[in-house]
């Protein structure tokens, strides 16, 4: 019976082991040093939070696994030997494989500050990070003020937890405004205020230089590279960004630039070996406007669908559809279907529209040569997938989606719905364009 | 696993999210306020009960109003959960169970010693806390208070309390606000004002019996009790329009609207258990069991116990219906043919037509309960039920040493079991520990019945937005019915069960927007797919066709 080895118990490598087993009798294992089971790491804030407890992000019961013949096995892989197919374990143990998907997520980014491996700094992606904020920041008498660096998508998490226990933090944004290289201008503003509504103290246009270390090797405060200021602080957020874990492989042969090189079938350099999900890396190019490495959560988990099909046999093509994502900025849900840039390309123009109450906005971009509608970002209105979807697929043009907007509302019911007023707001715009 | 732990060791602050100055006042308000309540329980006499009970009840209302107040109207619109596993009393902690205790012993004192919260027997005057009340009773009825017009004001004062709460928590929501007017309107106007004012209609000659309108067959588990239904019927014009009422909602009122918008029409936005569950026990959802032990055990008791509920009522109707079919035509014979034909004919319906929605399990449950039921029936129908004789000790370890006939002793053994212990003691008593709906998801029969229609005809279900879910866990986490909403929102398939009583709280905690309860048509409402939307459009023809 073939063995398919996963490195990695995240979303990729708990889809593809999934699909495997609904589709063969393969001998499946799948490694991780990081927890006993599969969870969920989006919801690591939750925790902090006490919204949950940990088992409540694990998506499946712990008898899962053992029912559907899964074998786990805790354990941090050294190095790899494709030649006899073996894995050398750091605990001293080995195993061997048929296949190998190589599904080991992100790390972190750090640039080379000064104090960037003291205890308190550190980033938000595994279970270990949680607990180490848990010990470094249980309340807001041993951790005074944090410091976050880096405005992204973990970065405004970080946030939002250490504001729930009442922790006074310090958000160091490099750029001019809040995830401006993603997000349109009009968006990205209102994020702001609200970023300041909740009392954190966003400081835009500044960089981190270095962070000064007390004399038990804590974080003790930090510098400012633009002004020299100093921040009194006892933890320190990393959150500027995240890149391929993929250090283990250096001494193996496959193939890494930035990630696991795969071509489209997610197949590395070495027969039999594979790559998915945030580690894995388009060898030519992203496919379509996608970016080469995606660490997305639902691009890990197509990864994984698609190739369990190539596993059991039927080797196909990773050919992800439209481009979409959501996020939640605190209070604010963030949807977004097609494609939006922070700026309109070449032949692109954008239509915005904000509510009066500064929560709700969106975006609609759309090709000024055809009038196709290209994409949407919508803040604090919930839309559905599907018709998105669909009139991506049917190349749509903008007057029509504007004017079907409200089939595309997904907001509970009986909340106030906001379509006639962007109509309007669409329409007026062309007149006066 | 808790990354917290030890958080409520200490007495002095048990919580790490520390409260304000302003809601210690409110607290202690509050506290004065129940203060009061156990003096009257301690028998201490106040001079004037009328202006003490006024000041009790409205230093409860006042001090929670205060403190929700303070607790969500200083900060932004959003999700208000942070530290409920944290918070000595919402995560099973000491204070947790100090409240779970009270409450419990609340209950048992309510349901078998009312003389010890002053009842006053054979004719007496009320004392302690049931006399505390006599001024509001008389006020309204006309009458003095009993230990049930106690419980029923505390019941409606903590629904409106909460309820309240619960609107500014939500305030960005206005599914969760609309939803809480609605169960403080059904609780305050059909089960406590109404009823009482309607007492004042009874003389010598006519009299009807108490009528929470909303209460419905089988959860009214009485409503067709010989004593109910001749008073009833001795009620002329009124009294029938009330029977027939009843029986005119379970049979045709309850189906449509189940069918049009599923049973939250009633669980969550009418029914006064949902009600108090929704608002006072909001703080408890998420201690709800989401694991497959606790479903499986879900699914055994609640069909039992509507069961339990059928058998019982149909016991207690052929008793009293005559044998003699020259009097009146409707003889307990006919009684017991017409509603074996009934079951019968429904379940086949059900088996015939939604046979390719019900897996093995479901099948075989549904053949095995019909089967019970009907034995009961057959049997109901060869033997005179007065005349078989049941000694009460050996179901209650001899403390009620009566002998019951057949019928009856079934009829109290439901009221003390199923009315008294589980919904009362377990199902409220148990809010800190079970969480706040073990009464709706294990034993009620009225939800039973609902939730075998919203999950074979019904146009209601929760909607998964695409490949949106993120397997956070919020939705489960919430769920106080237990349903791991997860488990379907990350397959992407809508989620259709019978135990969803539709109160929206997974939709509003949900981050990424990935939950939208909804009516639609019955077409494509449970949509298993093995692969999400977003992923290759052939992948998806390909594994998705079955």
């Amino acid at each position: 019976m073939e063995h398919v080895v996963i490195i990695g118990n995240g979303i990729s490598g708990v889809t593809v082991a999934r699909h495997i087993r609904k589709n063969s009798n393969k001998k499946i294992t799948i490694v991780s040093a990081e927890t006993d089971y599969f969870f969920s790491r989006t919801a690591l804030m939750y925790i902090y939070m006490g919204h949950m407890k940990f088992e409540h992000t694990q998506p499946y019961e712990n008898s899962f696994w053992k029912k559907n013949n899964i074998e786990l096995k805790k354990g941090f892989v050294k190095s790899i030997d494709t030649a006899s197919k073996t894995l050398q374990f750091a605990e001293g143990d080995s195993l061997q494989y048929d296949k190998l998907v190589i599904a080991t997520g992100s790390k972190p980014n750090k640039f080379g500050w000064p104090g960037q491996d003291l205890e308190g700094a550190q980033g938000l992606y595994s279970k270990q990070d949680l607990d180490s904020i848990e010990r470094n920041a249980p309340d807001n008498k041993t951790c005074k003020r944090a410091v976050i660096v880096g405005g992204g998508l973990i970065g405004i998490e970080l946030a939002e937890m250490l504001n729930s226990r009442s922790i006074p933090v310090t958000f160091l944004v490099r750029e001019n405004s809040f995830w401006n290289g993603v997000l349109p201008e009009g968006e990205s503003a209102m994020i702001n205020r609200h970023i300041k509504n909740h009392h954190i103290d966003l400081r835009l246009g500044f960089n981190l230089k270095e962070i000064k270390s007390d004399e038990n090797g804590k974080v003790k405060s930090i510098v400012i590279t633009e002004t020299e200021e100093e921040i009194d602080c006892n933890v320190v957020g990393l959150t500027a960004g995240v890149s391929p874990n993929i250090d283990f492989l250096k001494s193996s042969t496959i193939e890494i630039n930035r990630g696991v090189l795969v071509n489209r079938h997610l197949e590395t350099n070495i027969p039999d070996v594979y790559a998915i999900g945030d580690c894995a890396e388009q060898r030519d190019s992203g496919i379509g406007e996608r970016r080469p490495i995606e660490a997305v959560w639902y691009t890990g988990r197509m990864m994984g669908e698609t190739l369990a099909q190539t596993i059991c046999g039927n080797r196909i093509e990773y050919k992800p559809g439209h481009w979409f994502n959501s996020a939640k900025f605190l209070d604010i849900e963030y949807q977004t279907y097609g494609w939006v840039y922070a700026k309109p390309r070449e032949n692109e123009a954008h239509f915005h529209w904000k509510h009066e109450d500064d929560t709700k906005c969106i975006t609609v971009c759309y090709d000024t040569t055809n009038n196709t509608f290209l994409g949407i970002n919508t803040f604090g209105i919930r839309m559905r997938h599907e018709i998105f979807d669909r009139w991506l697929t049917e190349k749509r043009d903008v007057d029509y989606v504007m004017k079907n907007l409200p089939e595309a509302n997904f907001d509970p019911e009986f909340y106030k719905h906001f379509e006639k007023d962007i109509l309007a707001a669409y329409n007026n715009k062309l007149q006066t364009a | 696993m808790s990354n917290k732990i030890d958080h409520s060791m200490s007495l002095a602050t048990p919580d790490a999210l520390n409260i304000t100055t302003k809601q210690k006042i409110a607290l202690a308000a509050g506290l004065v306020g129940l203060f009061i309540l156990l003096l009257a329980v301690f028998n201490v006499d106040f001079p004037n009960r009328a202006v003490f009970l006024a000041i009790s009840l409205g230093l409860v209302i006042s001090g929670t109003v205060v403190y929700s107040r303070e607790a969500y109207l200083t900060k932004l619109e959003g999700i208000k959960n942070d530290g409920a596993w944290f918070k000595s009393i919402s995560s099973r902690g000491v204070l947790g169970w100090a409240l779970g205790v009270f409450l419990t012993t609340f209950y048992i004192v309510l349901y078998f010693f009312p003389k010890y919260l002053g009842l006053g027997v054979d004719g007496a005057a009320n004392t302690g806390l049931v006399a505390l009340f006599d001024p509001l009773s008389n006020l309204l009825s006309g009458n003095n208070a009993s230990q049930w017009f106690v419980y029923g004001t505390l019941y409606t004062v903590a629904i409106l309390a909460f309820g309240y709460k619960f609107m500014l928590k939500y305030r960005h929501n206005r599914y969760q606000q609309l939803r809480t007017a609605s169960v403080m309107f059904f609780q305050t106007a059909f089960a406590f004002v109404i009823p009482e004012l309607m007492a004042r209609l009874n003389s010598d000659d006519f009299s009807l019996p108490y009528n929470d309108l909303k209460n419905m067959w089988p959860l009214n588990y009485y409503a067709f009790d010989q004593w109910r239904v001749d008073q009833f019927i001795n009620a002329q014009t009124v009294g029938l329009f009330f029977l027939i009422l009843g029986v005119v909602m379970i049979f045709v009122i309850s189906p449509f609207l189940t069918y049009k918008y599923g049973k939250r029409w009633y669980c969550s936005w009418v029914c006064g258990c949902g009600g108090l569950a929704e608002t006072a026990g909001d703080a408890f959802r998420h201690l709800s069991d989401k694991g497959t032990k606790a479903w499986k055990f879900e699914r055994w008791m609640i069909n039992s116990v509507l069961v339990f509920s059928v058998v019982t009522t149909v016991a207690v109707i052929s008793t009293y219906l005559g044998y003699d079919s020259e009097k009146y035509w409707f003889t307990k014979s006919v009684f017991l043919i017409s509603i074996g034909v009934f079951l019968t004919v429904l379940l086949a319906g059900i088996l015939y037509y939604k046979r390719e929605e019900l897996n093995k399990s479901a099948f075989k449950g549904a053949i095995g309960f019909y089967i019970l039921t009907i034995a009961f029936l057959v049997f109901f129908s060869f033997f005179d039920l007065s005349q078989i004789k049941i000694n009460a000790s050996y179901f209650s370890f001899g403390l009620n040493q009566n002998t019951y006939n057949f019928d009856s002793a079934l009829r109290s053994f439901y009221g003390f079991g199923i009315g008294s212990i589980f919904s009362g003691v377990i199902g409220t008593g148990f809010y800190p520990i079970l969480g706040n709906r073990t009464w709706c998801r294990m034993g009620c029969p009225m939800a039973t019945i609902m939730g075998i229609q919203q999950r074979l005809f019904s146009r209601f279900r929760i909607t998964t937005n695409g490949g949106q879910c993120i397997s956070c866990g919020n939705c489960s986490n919430s769920c106080e019915m237990g349903i791991d909403v997860r488990a379907y929102a990350q397959k992407g398939e809508n989620i259709v069960r019978s135990s969803c009583v539709g109160c929206g709280v997974c939709s509003a905690v949900c981050p990424r927007g990935v939950l939208k309860l909804e009516n639609d048509s019955m077409d494509g409402r449970i949509n298993p797919t093995e692969v999400l939307l977003g992923n290759d459009v052939d992948l998806m023809d390909l594994l998705n066709k079955n």
